[in-house]
């Protein structure tokens, strides 16, 4: 199966995965380099022969925050929790952390990622994913 | 010491605050119109052949393609007129533009400058424009907003080196301290560190006084080749450094969030081109977007080793008669975040300072000077470092 014709590796196709409950990450399959952001070129040895890998969804919080005043978008979220997390395959990445109250996060602890598979009328039509304790 | 690659002969700020009633372009002619009267022996409509602007966000006024506006404004027509966007370096790299265009020769005098009109706009609306300096496709997608994104950093500089809330309370303080003694600052008074600490939450741990302020505002600069620099002037202030360096967008991807990578290389460059080591420097305006921001430039720039920036501000080192005074005229902090003016607004303090004009805030003996100017999470950075002419 020609990969490459049929997942575009985009930002696009990145969250059609989401839809699918799928984390995924484009890999160079000439320097093993993970991109996320998948791209559409290695930007370390500018190779363009990349394959889609599935990602472990698990991974440990590397920093985090509270949000208390935020766009119009999320105003009735306040206050939220988001940090970046590290995942187990290495890429890190950034979401909001739910199911659990902001005064029991902590720096190192570990996180797995779900899915809100809901899809938005308008563009951006990309459904979101998030942390939760595991 | 390096040699001049351009110097300033003259340079006007806009009132920085809430300019109720007034357009972006309006506050520039304000700018421009102090430079102009510092500088009677310039003629802006012959001398000035290039005009270089930061400005960040169309969506504020509605107003894009600022570059021929502003030339129009400041009676500059048909002069060469660019527009830069670097989110909140935009006239930082304005800066390193013009003195680009001076040192290859291209052209004798040109304008710098940079101008932001915000304070119309509701806190939610600023804080969606301010956010599109970030990733958006995982950053602002998630939610993270532009404060969000230094308390992530912060968060982590807490758990790496034990920085303290207190510690970045202790920025704002100064910060507002020196924004008292400036009358063209938007917020002129002082706070005390109980106020910081018990102000509202933004973005846990940042507070609301970490929180640098939504202004008004507008800055530029005259700048010539260094041969000409005194028949204008008999105070010229020489820029013998310039840096600017490129990180990812998204803070997540980069290595070490406790730092600013481009930053510290920015800087690197500018300390090299000017032969000047971070003891040399006597005065400096840094980039506190947030206080933490303030903390890291401290690390990132030399005056302390990593993970000491906490204790640096502890200690006073940094203020007004310390070893380093840092922000004199307030900062981001407490003079205010016009984000397109504030790379050149900060250049105008160091030439204030070098030039003798800063008064209540002066600093006795000030030879050397550093500017740093960040464009988002640190996606971009501009350093410059200056010398008394």
């Amino acid at each position: 199966m020609k990969m490459a014709e049929t997942f575009p590796f985009t930002i696009e196709q990145f969250y059609k995965f989401v839809s699918e409950r799928k984390l995924m990450a484009a890999k160079c399959k000439k320097c093993g380099t993970m991109l996320l952001p998948p791209r559409p070129m290695c930007t370390k040895c500018f190779s363009s022969d990349l394959e889609w890998v599935e990602l472990r969804n698990k991974g440990k919080l590397l920093t985090y925050t509270v949000i208390h005043v935020s766009s119009k978008q999320f105003e009735s979220l306040i206050p939220y929790a988001v940090g970046i997390v590290e995942l187990e395959d290495g890429p890190k990445l950034p979401g909001m952390i739910q199911d659990v109250e902001p005064e029991k996060i902590s720096v190192g602890m570990s996180l797995e990622v779900d899915f809100d598979t809901t899809i938005p009328s308008e563009w951006p039509t990309w459904p979101r994913y998030f942390f939760k304790p595991s | 010491m390096g040699k001049p690659l351009a110097t300033i002969v003259s340079a006007g700020l806009s009132k920085f605050g809430r300019r109720e009633g007034l357009y972006g372009r309006e506050l520039f002619a304000e700018a421009a119109k102090e430079a102009y009267d510092r500088c009677p022996n310039l003629i802006p409509k012959k001398d000035i052949k290039a005009l270089f602007v930061g400005h960040m966000g169309e969506s504020y006024e509605h107003q894009g393609h600022t570059g021929p506006t502003l030339a129009d404004w400041a009676g500059l027509l048909p002069v060469q007129a660019t527009r830069i966007e670097n989110a909140c370096a935009s006239s930082g790299v304005a800066l390193a533009l013009g003195v680009s265009a001076v040192f290859s020769g291209m052209y004798d005098i040109v304008m710098v400058g940079g101008v932001e009109k915000m304070t119309h706009r509701t806190t939610s609306d600023v804080t969606e424009f301010l956010a599109m300096a970030s990733d958006f496709p995982f950053e602002q997608w998630h939610g993270i907003t532009f404060p969000g994104l230094y308390a992530l950093m912060a968060t982590a500089h807490m758990h790496r080196y034990g920085t303290t809330e207190e510690q970045m309370a202790m920025v704002a303080v100064k910060n507002h301290h020196n924004g008292a003694l400036n009358p063209k600052a938007h917020m002129q008074k002082e706070v005390t560190l109980e106020k910081a600490m018990s102000s509202r939450v933004i973005a846990w741990p940042l507070k609301l006084y970490d929180c640098s302020l939504i202004t008004d505002g507008a800055s530029c600069l005259i700048l010539t080749k260094p041969e000409l620099a005194k028949k204008f002037t008999d105070t010229p202030v020489h820029i013998i450094g310039s840096g600017q360096a490129s990180d990812a967008i998204g803070l997540y991807e980069r290595e070490d969030i406790t730092t600013l990578k481009a930053g510290k290389l920015a800087g690197q460059e500018a300390y090299n081109k000017a032969k000047v080591k971070p003891q040399d420097v006597d005065i400096a305006e840094v980039h506190d977007c947030f206080t933490i921001a303030e903390i890291i430039a401290y690390e990132d720039l030399g005056f302390c080793k990593p993970g000491k920036g906490g204790s640096l501000v502890e200690e006073g080192a940094t203020e007004i008669g310390g070893k380093i005074p840092v922000n004199t005229s307030g900062g981001l902090k407490s003079k205010g975040h016009p984000v397109g003016a504030t790379g050149v607004g900060q250049a105008y303090e160091i030439y204030l300072q070098l030039t003798g004009q800063a008064e209540k805030r002066q600093v006795e003996g000030a030879e050397i000077g550093l500017s740093h100017n960040v464009g988002g999470s640190g996606a971009t950075a501009t350093l410059h470092i200056y010398r008394r002419g």
